[in-house]
């Protein structure tokens, strides 16, 4: 499903050049559990937000679908994002004023979608992560666990075949995380290609394939 | 993203921070109202003036003694240094004309007016009852100053409504008598309350007939004529009348000045116009002080909604949809501005008009229409900085900070 061939990104700063990837190649195929780990500045992030379509690589190629995506223009990329990848953040990104149910709601008003079919499908979402009782709370209104599967909900429910999650337990109890984790691991049961960035030993042992990066480079790559 | 859906989510976005939407619209609204409030105050100055003419009649000339014109070197010596006044017979001479309906000599001093052990220094006004027809004056009591020979000294008299008041409290005043200076005269009726009529104030000034004045001033002058032509067409034929007139009754000096009352309406017209614009233009400058403060507070909102926009690009909104929502934001929030700013507005128009019920404060269409349209167009403007700085936030960056 996803291809990258020689993925270099190379940030300035000041008149110092910094590669946060260097010649970086990468297949993930449909359904896959990927977790990348890496101390500090390895690129990790970088990584995600080139394979979100967040970042551009300053060289290489980015194959999604067998497409070339890493020349698309703005509206293009905008569409890709909507339809194919979905985003986990650490610091979650709800939008503040919207209840629940309105940030869910977020990529299919983006999509166009009927307000009938945005509500059906809002209901069903928020009851995946178990949130049907949640739907009309502000984010101020719900504990981090919950903060956190609101935004699950909103990254799965234009059904994304790519979910990139970063630090998606970082900023959570042991309790909450595991809750968290539980349901990302049950999307990526239904076929959802999930990849999580994380610091945390326990969580990269979790998954079934395990990217290590040092410095920008993909320093192993293994099935577990 | 549909347009209905970014104008709602542009709206949540502003319920959503009460505050700054609120501020906002009362600074946009403040600019929109004092534009409504400024014009209708000039267009009211405009429309009183106008009515302060229309109640003089609107057909008519003013004949004043002395030649108002200024002149080079060489007319300075053909102008002599004193006119020659105006008199009874000039007054009557001009009656002679199929332009000219009425002729109202006024004769204008003041002298101690006493009744009933009470004395006043008071306006003497000295005409005829076509000066009652000409200036639409209304009795509330008794009758107008006499008809008939204009020579007749007659010693009677009508009576202010403040003056009659002064001196007579609630008392009947008809058939009475009033000492003007050393002579006595009787009441013959009251003017109806009327306040300023250019000049005189109608409430303030005791009326005697033109013969009477004169005797009484011991003066046979005019202190000017008032002719009113038949018909508007008639205004310029009247006037060349009075002046050849005149001309020839003063040994072919044309040593009097004639006003048409269209003349003058004219000119208060421009310059009331000219005002009303000024301060249109001053609440104008209010209105693009209330734009700039919509950018600031739009370039804050931006900042402050930075992790919100990375988000949005990252569930996959385009650059254009993100400039559409902050632009909306920023037009948004100047027609509520210019919604309140027109209820503000109007408020304080209709509360002008019931303070000063005879000045007609009106907002005039076109303020109405460029105050809302301003309003909208400095949102769109100030709204566009913002919004790019929005649209082109990098989403990494933008998602980076908590």
């Amino acid at each position: 499903m996803i291809r990258l061939e020689g993925i270099d990104r190379i940030f300035q700063v000041g008149d110092q050049q910094v590669h946060a990837l260097s010649q970086v190649d990468l297949e993930v195929g449909t359904g896959e559990y990927i977790s990348i780990m890496g101390p500090s500045g390895s690129g990790k992030s970088t990584l995600l937000n080139l394979l979100g379509l967040l970042d551009r690589p300053t060289s290489g190629r980015y194959f999604l679908n067998d497409q070339d995506v890493s020349g698309l223009d703005d509206a293009r990329q905008a569409y890709t994002r909507r339809r194919y990848i979905g985003f986990v953040f650490q610091f979650f990104h709800l939008v503040p004023r919207l209840t629940a149910a309105g940030n869910v709601e977020l990529p299919l008003i983006l999509d166009g979608v009927a307000p009938a079919e945005r509500h059906e499908r809002v209901k069903t979402s928020l009851a995946e992560v178990g949130l049907a009782d949640r739907a009309h709370h502000r984010p101020d209104q719900l504990s981090g666990g919950q903060r956190q599967r609101v935004a699950i909900a909103r990254a799965t429910i234009m059904r994304p075949q790519l979910l990139l999650a970063d630090e998606p337990t970082g900023n959570l109890d042991q309790a909450s995380g595991a809750d968290v984790l539980k349901v990302l691991e049950a999307l990526s049961d239904q076929g959802i290609a999930l990849m999580v960035v994380t610091h945390d030993a326990n969580i990269g042992a979790r998954a079934h394939r395990a990217i290590r990066m040092v410095d920008g480079r993909i320093v192993s790559d293994r099935a577990q | 993203m549909k347009l209905l859906e970014s104008l709602r989510f542009a709206f949540q976005a502003l319920t959503g921070f009460r505050l700054r939407s609120i501020l906002m619209v009362l600074a946009m609204s403040i600019g929109v109202a004092s534009v409504m409030i400024l014009t209708g105050i000039g267009e009211g100055a405009r429309g009183y003036v106008s009515g302060q003419f229309a109640s003089l009649g609107t057909h008519m000339l003013i004949v004043i003694p002395g030649r108002t014109e200024t002149g080079g070197a060489g007319a300075a010596f053909t102008v002599p240094d004193t006119p020659r006044d105006l008199t009874l017979d000039d007054a009557i001479a001009l009656r002679r004309s199929a332009h000219v309906s009425m002729v109202a000599p006024v004769v204008l001093g003041s002298g101690l007016v006493s009744a009933k052990g009470r004395e006043r220094d008071i306006p003497i006004l000295g005409s005829t009852r076509e000066l009652f027809t000409i200036r639409h004056w209304e009795l509330s009591q008794g009758t107008a100053l006499p008809e008939g020979d204009l020579q007749r000294d007659t010693p009677v008299c009508v009576l202010g409504s403040k003056v009659r008041k002064e001196l007579f409290g609630a008392d009947p005043v008809l058939g009475e008598w009033l000492r003007v200076g050393d002579r006595r005269m009787r009441i013959i009726g009251v003017l109806r309350p009327g306040g300023m009529s250019v000049g005189v104030d109608v409430d303030d000034v005791v009326l005697v007939p033109v013969a009477t004045a004169q005797a009484l001033f011991n003066s046979p002058s005019l202190f000017r004529i008032m002719v009113s032509a038949t018909r508007r067409e008639s205004i310029e034929p009247a006037r060349r009348f009075v002046r050849d007139t005149l001309r020839e009754r003063h040994q072919g000096e044309e040593d009097v000045t004639v006003i048409t009352q269209d003349a003058v309406l004219a000119t208060f017209d421009q310059i009331l116009g000219a005002l009303t614009l000024a301060v249109g233009g001053i609440g104008a400058i209010s209105l693009v002080v209330a734009g700039i403060l919509v950018m600031n507070v739009m370039l804050v909102a931006v900042s402050q909604r930075t992790a919100e926009i990375g988000l949005l690009k990252a569930l996959g909104a385009r650059r254009s949809g993100i400039l559409q929502l902050f632009l909306y934001e920023a037009v948004l929030l100047c027609l509520l501005g210019a919604v309140v700013g027109t209820l503000v507005g109007q408020a304080g128009v209709w509360a002008l008009a019931s303070t000063y019920p005879q000045v007609p404060v009106a907002t005039p269409l076109w303020a109405w229409i460029a105050g809302v349209s301003v309003a909208v167009v400095t949102g769109v403007l100030f709204g566009v900085l913002p919004a790019r700085r929005a649209a082109d936030l990098d989403p990494v960056t933008a998602l980076s900070r908590r």
